[in-house]
């Protein structure tokens, strides 16, 4: 169990040196750019890019929306977009290059497919919500935040955390 | 040369979307050999039998945080020119405890979520479709959020400020934390594979 590997391709790389690798690309953003990585951030800026193809006085009433829209270069030439581009380019070398690309549709023994992706929809939307009021997810906050040893990052990864395990057992369907 | 190249013009903005790329594909890379793009992975987590996330996340928190530290006390990267994430102290730990509830619904998060959308995994696309919507509706219902998404600025607030000790002093608590949690960590998932053994 603890071993479990994919049917296909190589296993998992050492998760500690794997991390000290991500740290690296981390530092990297420090030192080129002087700024962090992020994801979350690339979904707010084209979702204000979309409202405002469709309707761009309701783009421009939210703040949210307008922060990014009044950015340098509009809402698609936002940083995180291109990062998150090279994100997708880089999971599919590195997965091609294991042997580990595929289709599929990742879940528990005890899930249906239909409820597995309806659950990372709804997943995906709640996550879309705390994002924003957090400001970032997993990358801006907790991987650039933590580096930095920001307070808010740090509530941030220990809100997320507390949460995850408080709600656990009550998805333990969807998992084991 | 002084660090970061981009701050002190090294290049313009073309260039940052272009170094955004590479970034990117890096980080993309590390993501997917560490496993971070299968849910089932991540989930582990949360039922602590693979503790693959904590142990990605605290390798990587402590790789960078040291190497920011030391490069500038070498003088070489000059730290008041990153950018540290201000912080908002209820909004982010609002924000972290329902973004922990859709991470265990949904598996994943959104930068892993792309790396599994991208090899192949339709959970993974369809979390990015939930993400997205829900980032899209926040935002066009977000005058009465606005009033909490602006409370209790502190600005980049770090901390070393909080605990009043100096830089190097957190930087080494935050490492002594990450140790003692990884070896937490191999004592937790050798108890979790034996108990599924027997």
């Amino acid at each position: 169990m603890n071993h479990r590997r994919s049917a296909e391709g190589a296993p998992y790389s050492n998760p500690y040196l794997t991390g000290a690798g991500l740290g690296l690309v981390l530092l990297a953003a420090f030192v080129v750019m002087g700024r962090g990585l992020g994801a979350s951030g690339a979904f707010a800026s084209s979702a204000a890019g979309a409202v405002a193809i469709v309707s761009p006085d309701r783009a421009h009433a939210s703040s949210l929306f307008a922060g990014y829209l009044s950015a340098d270069g509009g809402p698609w030439l936002e940083w995180l977009i291109f990062e998150i581009v090279g994100v997708s380019i880089g999971g599919v070398l590195s997965a091609w290059l294991a042997g580990r690309l595929h289709f599929e549709v990742e879940r528990g023994p005890r899930i249906s497919r239909r409820s597995r992706l309806f659950s990372a929809f709804a997943g995906g939307g709640v996550m879309g919500l705390g994002a924003v009021l957090a400001r970032g997810c997993t990358s801006g906050q907790a991987l650039t935040g933590g580096a930095l040893l920001s307070v808010g990052s740090w509530l941030f990864m220990i809100g997320a955390f507390a949460a995850a395990y408080i709600v656990a057992p009550f998805v333990r369907r969807a998992w084991l | 040369m002084r660090a970061p190249f981009f701050e002190f013009g090294a290049f313009g903005n073309y260039g940052a979307l272009l170094a955004a790329v590479f970034i990117g594909v890096a980080f993309g890379w590390c993501l997917e050999r560490a496993g971070m793009g299968s849910a089932r992975k991540l989930a582990g987590q949360f039922y602590l039998t693979d503790l693959t996330v904590f142990k990605v996340m605290f390798s990587a928190i402590i790789t960078a945080m040291l190497g920011a530290f030391w490069l500038g006390r070498l003088g070489f990267l000059d730290l008041s020119r990153v950018y540290v994430p201000e912080t908002f102290l209820m909004p982010q730990l609002v924000g972290g405890l329902v973004f922990g509830v859709g991470f265990v619904i949904g598996g994943l998060c959104p930068g892993t979520s792309c790396v599994a959308a991208a090899t192949g995994r339709g959970d993974g696309a369809m979390l990015l479709g939930g993400m997205f919507t829900g980032v899209l509706l926040t935002g066009l219902v977000f005058r009465p959020l606005e009033h909490f998404y602006m409370s209790t600025s502190r600005g980049a607030f770090t901390v070393p400020q909080l605990l009043h000790v100096p830089y190097g002093v957190g930087v080494a608590i935050v490492v002594s934390v990450g140790l003692a949690g990884f070896r937490v960590a191999e004592m937790v998932e050798r108890r979790s594979a034996t108990s599924q053994v027997s």
